[in-house]
C-alpha cells in the first residue's frame, strides 16, 4: 500500500500539466470545460489530433503505436492533470478505450499496424456495434449477420442487420461490430468481432432523439456493408470472448476522467445550493455529503481496480464499479432537481434545451441502463462474484 | 502509487485469519459471559505472544514499527469474527491518544508497556449524552494547592471494567481548554458502573470522578496542545473502527451468501431467486466501496496527515452504514432463524448499530465533512 508518487512520476506530472495548461490557455482555450458528448465536433477532433501529436493521447500504449509505455501511476497522473486542466471530454474514447485496447490484446500484427496509430493520432474515430433492437441486456442474441464472399478486391465480409445506441456513429470512421458469422448458431456461439468501415454506401446512420431532447445515440443499418476478410479480431466464431474482453477495458483509467466531470456537476449543485440558501438545509447537506463521499469512493475504487489490473487480477471492485457510479449519478441528478426546485423545470430554450443540471437530472436516467442495466449488473455480481445459481435461460 | 496490500501485509492478514478461524459462535458467547466481557486466553495470546498491541508502535518503544495499514488489517479480521476484545479500546483508541498527546518520556513508557503485554487502557472521552468529544465533555479539571482535582461524569467508556489504566478527557478552567489525564481505575473517588449495552460485544460503563486527587504527572502532554492531538487520535480510531466494520460487513455477506446457496424452498436454493440475488449484490457493492474507503483511510493515516479528517469522516460514515445495511440484510435474508437469539446475525446487527454511534454517527461525520470542506454548517444540530 502506497499512495504517493516518485520524483520521476512527479516530473511527468509537471510536464503533462504544463503542456495541458499551455494548450488550453492558447490554441484550444475555447474547449476548456467542454463537457458535451459531441458538441463542437471539428474543434474536438482537432484537439484529439493535438493530443496525438504530443503523444498524450494513449500514453499507456507501446511507443511504436503512438503511446509512451506509461506506467499505471503515470496514467493516473495524466488523468488527474487532464481533468484539473479543464480539458474537454474525449470524443475519441471509443477508439482509445475500447477498440484500441481490444486490438492490442487480441489483434494480429497487421491489425495493430493498420489501426492503432490512427487512433493514437486522433486521425480515425470509432463507434461500437454491440446492441441491437432484440439484443440489449441479452447481448448474445445478436442477429446482424456477416458472410464471407468474394469481392472485387478479394475475400470480404458482407454484413446485414441493425445496431442501436451507437453513440458518435455520425462521425465515426470505423465500427467494431459483433456479428453472427455462423448460420443457424445461437447465443454466444458463432459470433465474430469485425472491424467495419463506416463511410460506405452499405451503412446508414439515423439519430435517435432521447428523453433529454438531444440526439446522442443512433441506429446504424448495415445493408450489404463490406469489410475485408482479415478485419476480424480473434478467430472467426470467437467474437463473444473478444467482445467481453472489450467490456473489461471499459473499467480502466478513463473512469478517473469521468469522475472529474461528475465533480464539476457536484460543484454546480453546491453553487446552486449556495445561491438559494439550501446549503444550510440539514437534509440537503446530508445528500451533498453523500454525493461527495460517493465520488471519493469511486476514485479510491478506481485506484484499487487499476492496481489490481496491473498485477493481472480482476478483483471484486471491478464487478461493482458500474452499478455504484451509475446509481450514484442518478441520485446526483435527483439532488440537482431538488436543489433547483421549480426553476429547474423551466427549459433554457426551444425546442427543448436544458442547462447542465436539469440535463443531468434527465440524462442520468440512462446511466443505470446503458453498459448493462442495474438489474443485469446485480445478476452478474450475484452469479459471477458471489457464485449464486445462474438464472434459468429460455430455450 | 500501489493501492493493494503488499505480500507482507497479506501475510499479516492470513496469519490473523488463521488464528481467529476457531473463534466461533460458542467461543464468542463464552467470552461475553467471562469477566470483563472478553476471552482472557486470546487476549494473552495476541497481546503477549503475537505482539498485536505493539504492531503500530515504533521499534524504539518495543513495537514492530509498522503502520495503521497493518493495524487496520487486524481490525478487519477481528471485526469479521466479532471478537470481543479490549484491543480497540487499548490500541486503536488508547495508544492513539498516547501517540498524539503524551510527552516523549510518557509516550515511551506507555508504549513500552502496551507493546510488551497489552497494558489495557480505557478512554473516558464522551459526556453523558454520548456526543463525540470535545462536545459534551463533562469532566472538569481544577488546579488546587498541591495538585489537580478531577470531577464529573464520563459515559460510554469502552472496556472500563477491565482496564488497567484510564485516560480521561477533561475540561479546564477556561472553557476551551482540554486536558488528557491518566490514572488507575482504582484511584480513590473513581466509580465505574457497567451498563447492559445493545451491543453485547463491546461493554461500556459510566465512570464518575468524585473529586479525584491527582499529581501534575497525571497530565498527558501539555494542556495547550491537547485539543489538536485528541482530534487526530480520534480520527485514527475512527479509521480503525471503519476497518472493523468492513470486516463485519464482509463476514455477514459471506454468511448470508452461503445460507442462500444451501437453503431450499420451492424446490430450489433461495439464492437462485433474483429477489435475494439482487439484495446480496447490493450488499456486495456496499462492501466493496467500504473496502476502498477503509483501505484508503488507513493509508492516509500513515502517509497523508493533511487528509486525515476527511478520510476518517468518509471511512467511518460509509463503512458503518455499509455494515448496518449488510447486517440488516443478513437478518432479512435468513428469515425466521435470523431473528433468533441463537443465530449470530443479531450480534453483528447490534455491533453494526453501536459502531455507527461510536465516535460520531454517520450523519455527524457527514456534517463534519461538509464543514471541513468549507460548506458552512447545518441550520440545526446533527447527531
Amino acid at each position: 500500500m502506497q499512495l504517493g508518487f516518485t520524483a520521476a512520476e512527479e516530473r511527468f506530472r509537471s510536464e503533462a500539466a504544463q503542456w495541458l495548461a499551455a494548450q488550453l490557455a492558447g490554441p484550444f482555450r475555447d474547449l476548456r470545460g467542454e463537457s458535451s458528448l459531441s458538441g463542437r465536433l471539428e474543434r474536438r477532433m482537432a484537439w484529439e489530433r493535438a493530443l496525438g501529436a504530443a503523444r498524450f493521447s494513449c500514453i499507456g500504449w507501446p511507443q511504436e503505436f503512438g503511446g509512451r509505455d506509461a506506467t499505471l501511476a503515470e496514467q493516473v497522473i495524466f488523468a488527474e492533470e487532464y481533468a484539473r486542466a479543464g480539458a474537454p471530454w474525449r470524443i475519441g474514447h471509443l477508439g482509445i478505450e475500447l477498440a484500441g485496447p481490444t486490438i492490442l490484446a487480441f489483434g494480429t500484427q497487421a491489425q495493430k499496424a493498420r489501426f492503432l496509430l490512427p487512433i493514437a493520432r486522433g486521425e480515425e474515430f470509432w463507434c461500437q456495434g454491440y446492441s441491437e433492437p432484440n439484443a440489449g441486456s441479452d447481448l448474445a442474441n445478436v442477429r446482424t449477420r456477416a458472410e464471407l464472399t468474394q469481392g472485387a478486391a478479394g475475400p470480404e465480409w458482407l454484413i446485414n442487420g441493425q445496431k442501436i445506441w451507437t453513440s458518435l456513429a455520425q462521425f465515426a470512421d470505423w465500427s467494431f461490430v459483433v456479428c453472427r458469422t455462423e448460420e443457424g448458431s445461437r447465443g454466444h456461439r458463432g459470433l465474430s468481432y469485425l472491424l467495419v468501415p463506416m463511410r460506405q454506401s452499405g451503412v446508414t446512420v439515423r439519430p435517435i432523439r432521447q428523453m433529454t431532447g438531444e440526439a446522442e445515440f443512433n441506429e446504424t443499418f448495415f445493408a450489404d456493408a463490406r469489410t475485408a476478410a482479415d478485419n476480424v479480431v480473434g478467430a472467426v466464431g470467437d467474437g463473444w470472448r473478444i467482445a467481453m474482453g472489450t467490456l473489461a477495458f471499459e473499467r480502466g483509467v478513463s473512469t478517473l476522467g469521468q469522475q472529474m466531470s461528475f465533480r464539476n456537476e457536484l460543484d454546480a449543485i453546491i453553487e446552486a445550493a449556495r445561491a438559494n440558501g439550501l446549503i444550510d438545509d440539514p437534509a440537503i447537506r446530508q445528500r451533498l455529503a453523500h454525493a461527495h463521499i460517493g465520488l471519493k469512493l469511486m476514485r479510491y475504487s478506481a485506484l484499487r481496480m487499476l492496481s489490481n489490473a496491473q498485477e493481472g487480477r480482476l478483483a471484486n471492485e471491478a464487478y461493482t464499479y458500474k452499478i455504484f457510479w451509475a446509481t450514484w449519478r442518478r441520485k446526483l441528478g435527483e439532488l440537482a432537481a431538488d436543489v433547483l426546485g421549480p426553476r429547474g423545470e423551466i427549459a433554457a430554450g426551444s425546442p427543448y434545451e436544458w442547462e447542465l443540471l436539469p440535463r443531468l437530472f434527465l440524462g442520468s436516467r440512462a446511466d443505470t441502463i446503458y453498459g448493462g442495466t442495474n438489474q443485469i449488473q446485480r445478476n452478474i455480481i450475484a452469479e459471477r462474484a458471489l457464485g449464486l445459481p445462474r438464472e434459468p435461460r429460455g430455450g | 502509487m500501489q493501492f493493494v496490500h503488499s505480500e507482507e501485509q497479506q501475510m499479516i492478514r492470513a496469519s490473523a485469519r488463521s488464528l481467529l478461524e476457531s473463534y466461533d459462535s460458542s467461543r464468542l458467547r463464552a467470552a461475553l459471559e467471562a469477566p470483563g466481557g472478553y476471552e482472557a486466553a486470546l487476549w494473552q495470546q495476541l497481546a503477549s505472544e503475537l505482539g498485536w498491541c505493539g504492531l503500530a508502535i515504533p521499534e524504539d518503544d518495543g513495537g514492530a514499527g509498522l503502520g495503521w495499514v497493518e493495524l487496520c488489517i487486524l481490525q478487519e479480521e477481528l471485526g469479521r469474527r466479532l471478537v470481543a476484545s479490549p484491543f480497540f479500546a487499548t490500541v486503536a483508541l488508547g495508544a492513539s491518544l498516547v501517540r498524539e498527546c503524551a510527552g516523549a518520556a510518557q509516550r515511551r513508557e506507555l508504549f513500552t508497556r502496551i507493546a510488551a503485554g497489552g497494558l489495557r487502557l480505557a478512554c473516558a472521552l464522551a459526556g453523558a449524552d454520548g456526543r463525540p468529544p470535545p462536545e459534551g465533555v463533562a469532566v472538569t479539571l481544577q488546579s488546587r494547592a498541591g495538585g489537580l482535582v478531577l470531577s464529573g461524569v464520563s459515559d460510554f467508556v469502552i472496556h472500563a471494567g477491565s482496564a488497567e489504566l484510564l485516560l480521561v478527557l477533561a475540561r479546564g478552567e477556561e472553557p476551551q481548554e482540554l486536558s488528557l489525564l491518566m490514572l488507575p481505575p482504582a484511584s480513590a473517588g473513581v466509580s465505574i458502573e457497567p451498563h447492559v449495552m445493545l451491543d453485547l460485544t463491546r461493554p461500556m460503563s459510566r465512570v464518575t470522578f468524585n473529586d479525584v486527587q491527582l499529581g501534575e504527572d497525571a497530565l498527558l502532554g501539555s494542556r495547550a496542545e491537547a485539543a489538536a492531538g485528541i482530534g487526530r487520535a480520534l480520527d485514527r480510531a475512527r479509521i480503525a473502527l471503519a476497518a472493523e466494520a468492513l470486516g463485519g460487513a464482509e463476514r455477514v455477506l459471506e454468511m448470508t451468501t452461503e445460507y442462500a446457496k444451501q437453503r431450499i424452498q420451492f424446490g430450489r436454493a433461495i439464492g437462485s431467486f433474483q429477489a435475494l440475488k439482487h439484495r446480496l449484490a447490493d450488499m456486495m457493492t456496499e462492501v466493496e466501496a467500504a473496502r476502498s474507503a477503509a483501505w484508503y483511510a488507513a493509508c492516509v493515516a500513515d502517509e497523508a496527515p493533511q487528509e486525515l479528517a476527511e478520510a476518517a469522516a468518509i471511512a467511518k460514515s460509509y463503512c458503518c452504514d455499509a455494515f448496518y445495511n449488510c447486517a440488516a440484510g443478513a437478518i432479512q435474508l435468513h428469515g425466521g432463524i435470523g431473528f433468533t437469539w441463537e443465530h449470530d446475525a443479531h450480534l453483528y446487527f447490534k455491533r453494526a448499530r453501536a459502531s455507527a454511534t461510536l465516535l460520531g454517527s454517520p450523519a455527524w461525520q457527514r456534517e463534519r465533512l461538509l464543514r471541513a470542506l468549507g460548506l458552512g454548517a447545518a441550520a440545526t444540530p446533527v447527531f
